[in-house]
């Protein structure tokens, strides 16, 4: 530990999040489990684009055309994983697949500050697998650079929070890399993965949702996902796209969110969302780790008040899974969005003003955000700043009522 | 008094003196001893924690002193001509044949004169925007020539000598600035912003020094995949305070990459001159303290250029380490058609460049005096380069631009369904409200 202290004079803090509030013997939140395990099993195979085990993909894994799938994929043969295991899984995977594959940001060599890259140093060597120096700017701008060569470099942003020195490089530079160039040049191998989302006392910079400033940009793909096999199924597909990605993790579920997982290859469709929990009254549209505090809520209004609800992982923030979204809320006729993000420009606005123009005539009441306030995001007030399951539940009970 | 006199000479004063002299002796002894130990583990914790390597050095030093990278002096400037073309330095003379003493000639002269008809033409309406290279054709030719043709070149903007050294087409140069269906980049950028797999040259973006840390990483997959090609990226000095700049070079440097950066010190950025840019030795201090091999040529001497250069190159591939070399040269026109430089600089100090140290004017002094290029030459050579860009030019303002539906490809592989819904509607509205749209040209309107 005090090597690493050494090591990481500007990150200390998140060394020592990660060392002392993720480690292992840090029980898991049983709620959360329960809810978990329960969204899995309910979990039904979405309608929407192909999920294959060890097969080539000659698509885009932006558009699928609709074909049947089974995404019970992810936990074939399963091995009980957390989301960190499955992150690493996908990327062990990656590697041992794809020689072109490269793993590198700050302090990953040795296993990344939360361990989502152990061992893979030792396993493909310190060409593949390496630190680079401290500059967000330049581990964005570099992996532009080998994915125009075409490698596929997976980088990794500390903390989503710090993505920002980096932003320049991705938006006008990587997600614009093909259409500039009128498609003779492409960066399409590059994903950047990044810890993101409230932690309980990450305060400022080490708590930051910062999906909707990447959903604002066109040649990039944002995904979000919310556990450990969609993580790892979802990893392996952004690795796999020809176009760029950006990976949020949401950090609290690193060791809290565990389920069986296929230790194999596979990969889930990018930009399709998933039903978790069907219903007929409400449609909950979430993402990340604010799928499992929806979840309690649509249980709790279950059992209090009768309210049958229909919540829906989005999986993929852009392009986002418009289709699903609007089939539910054409049936359930209300639609609540949640998101940890500030209201103000945040993500939800897209989807509540889409789903405004396309099922206009079938909503009931208007269409709800219950997202962070427009502040930012606290240290101590924390648990009243975050979109909180009480503040869903009130939003689905005013929704009903309306 | 005597008795105290034979008391201080007693044995047991002497004997407490010499133990005192003895002990200072010793722990003098001592104190050597423990110092040199202490450079030791000094020199060997600079070794490994802090990455510093004091060789034959001190490792220590009693004197107060601060380092000035501006009193030191300034690093001065490798040439092989000097302003007249004479060889000045014949030890560092490439051995080049009559023939590629003329590729360099023309590639200076063609680049010069596609600068003075586009320039032109942009002043007459015909294309939207130029940037020239004049004053600058040494570096960016003498860049090229000793550059491989499937080296990687990533450009800043100034740097059209180098496609047109690698025989890029002028037809699709005209292309890309008038934006028609012929371009392929879509017609979706300014003009200049050009780019070609064929030619191994990345497309130019618009946002300064995002190449810098592009080229590392693409320079690290040249390493690891074993090739004997380098990256070579350009960028100006007024690039180079981009925080991009300090990434890219660190990078290549801590990584390992085949990655040659040419700065073109022509002394602006836009109106910015350099005294406002940087205050230390130029860029060419910066690389030493990123720890790569550095040099700072003349940049209006080809041949210095090209020396440097090709001797980088075997540097980069042999070390696999990154080199830079800063040209110093003089921007002999205005930034951009949309800047007029005389608000800011005399015309005099642009005309006494141009007329008295311009690389092309040096270096046809030494082609003429050995015989390998004439007045008549560079006339020639001006007038089959205009007239290849004239008709190019027509023939870019016959052609139709690309249809209007091009717009919602390439910004992902596959076109996502939000924009094949956008796109739908595009063209369902313009199905309506065409009219009020301007012409594609024939084949577009369909």
């Amino acid at each position: 530990r005090s090597r690493l202290f050494l090591r990481s004079s500007r990150r200390r803090n998140c060394t020592t999040l990660a060392l002392f509030f993720f480690a292992p013997q840090h029980p898991p939140s049983s709620l959360m489990m329960k809810s978990l395990v329960r969204a899995v099993a309910q979990a039904r195979p979405s309608p929407f684009g192909p999920a294959r085990a060890g097969a080539r993909r000659t698509q885009s894994a932006v558009h699928q055309t609709p074909e049947p799938v089974d995404e019970s994929i992810r936990h074939l043969n399963g091995v009980h994983t957390n989301f960190l295991g499955a992150i690493n899984s996908a990327l062990d995977n990656a590697m041992a697949r794809d020689p072109k594959v490269c793993i590198f940001g700050e302090d990953v060599a040795f296993g990344g500050v939360f361990r989502a890259t152990s061992l893979l140093l030792e396993k493909y060597g310190k060409d593949r697998c390496f630190n680079t120096p401290l500059a967000e700017q330049g581990i964005a701008g570099f992996a532009i650079g080998m994915a125009a060569m075409g490698w596929k470099p997976v980088a990794e942003i500390q903390f989503a929070d710090y993505i920002f020195p980096a932003f320049d490089q991705i938006v006008n530079e990587a997600s614009k890399y093909r259409f500039r160039s009128g498609g003779q040049f492409n960066c399409g191998g590059m994903v950047i993965r990044s810890p993101c989302g409230a932690v309980g006392h990450g305060g400022l910079y080490h708590s930051q949702s910062v999906e909707s400033y990447f959903a604002h940009v066109p040649g990039i793909v944002t995904v979000m996902p919310s556990s450990p096999a969609d993580a790892k199924g979802l990893l392996l597909a952004c690795i796999e796209s020809p176009d760029p990605c950006v990976f949020f993790e949401p950090k609290a579920l690193y060791r809290v969110a565990q389920e069986d997982v296929n230790p194999d290859y596979y990969t889930l469709p990018l930009g399709k969302g998933r039903i978790v929990t069907e219903g007929s009254d409400v449609t909950l549209v979430g993402w990340g780790g604010q799928v499992h505090v929806m979840a309690k809520a649509c249980e709790r209004a279950k059992q209090q008040l009768g309210i049958s609800c229909e919540l829906i992982d989005l999986r993929t923030i852009v392009p986002w899974d418009q289709d699903l979204v609007e089939a539910s809320v054409r049936k359930t006729g209300r639609l609540i969005v949640s998101h940890e993000e500030n209201v103000t420009g945040g993500f939800g606005a897209e989807i509540c003003s889409a789903v405004a123009e396309s099922c206009f005539l079938h909503l009931q009441a208007p269409p709800k955000r219950v997202c962070g306030y427009d502040t930012p995001f606290p240290l101590i007030h924390e648990k009243y700043y975050l979109p909180s399951e009480p503040k869903v539940f009130e939003a689905i009970r005013d929704a009903v009522n309306y | 008094f005597f008795s105290l006199l034979l008391f201080m000479l007693s044995h047991s004063w002497l004997r407490r003196w010499s133990r005192f002299r003895t002990c200072r002796a010793f722990l003098r002894a001592l104190t050597t001893e423990s110092e040199a130990l202490h450079s030791k583990v000094v020199a060997d914790v600079g070794a490994k924690a802090w990455n510093l390597h004091f060789k034959e050095g001190q490792v220590f030093t009693d004197d107060l002193a601060f380092a000035n990278g501006v009193e030191d002096g300034a690093t001065p400037l490798f040439r092989i001509l000097d302003i007249e073309g004479n060889v000045v330095n014949p030890a560092c003379m490439p051995d080049l044949s009559r023939d590629q003493c003329r590729k360099l000639m023309e590639g200076m002269v063609r680049s010069n004169m596609m600068d003075i008809v586009l320039y032109d033409a942009q002043r007459q309406g015909r294309v939207s925007f130029h940037l020239t290279q004049f004053g600058e054709e040494g570096v960016i030719t003498g860049t090229a020539a000793a550059l491989n043709f499937t080296d990687m070149v990533y450009a800043q903007y100034r740097e059209a000598g180098v496609l047109l050294y690698r025989d890029y087409p002028i037809k699709d140069m005209l292309a890309q600035c008038m934006g028609t269906v012929k371009d392929k980049g879509k017609a979706r950028q300014m003009p200049i912003h050009y780019g070609s797999p064929e030619y191994h040259f990345q497309t130019v973006s618009s946002p300064l020094a995002t190449q810098l840390p592009q080229a590392a990483g693409a320079g690290y997959a040249f390493r690891l995949e074993g090739q004997d090609r380098i990256v070579c990226c350009f960028f100006g000095e007024g690039a180079a305070s981009e925080g991009d700049t300090h990434a890219g070079m660190n990078f290549a440097s801590t990584l390992g990459c085949q990655t040659l950066f040419v700065c073109r010190n022509n002394g602006f950025a836009i109106s910015t001159p350099a005294t406002e840019q940087y205050k230390g030795d130029g860029i060419y201090g910066r690389g030493l303290g990123y720890g790569m091999r550095c040099l700072r040529v003349d940049g209006n001497d080809i041949m210095a250029c090209y020396v440097a250069v090709q001797k980088a190159r075997a540097l980069i591939l042999q070390h696999k380490a990154p080199v830079l070399i800063e040209a110093m040269t003089y921007r002999g026109g205005h930034h951009s058609t949309s800047d007029d430089s005389t608000r800011y600089r005399s015309k005099g100090e642009m005309d006494f460049w141009l007329q008295n140290l311009s690389p092309i004017r040096r270096f046809a002094k030494f082609c003429e005096r050995n015989g390998y290029w004439d007045k008549e030459d560079s006339e020639r050579c001006r007038q089959e380069t205009r007239a290849q860009i004239i008709t190019a030019l027509e023939d870019a303002e016959a052609q139709p631009k690309w249809p209007v539906d091009s717009l919602f490809d390439d910004v992902y592989e596959q076109m996502p369904y939000h924009l094949q819904k956008q796109k739908a509607e595009l063209l369902e509205h313009t199905k309506h409200f065409g009219s009020e749209y301007p012409s594609l040209g024939p084949s577009a309107e369909q």
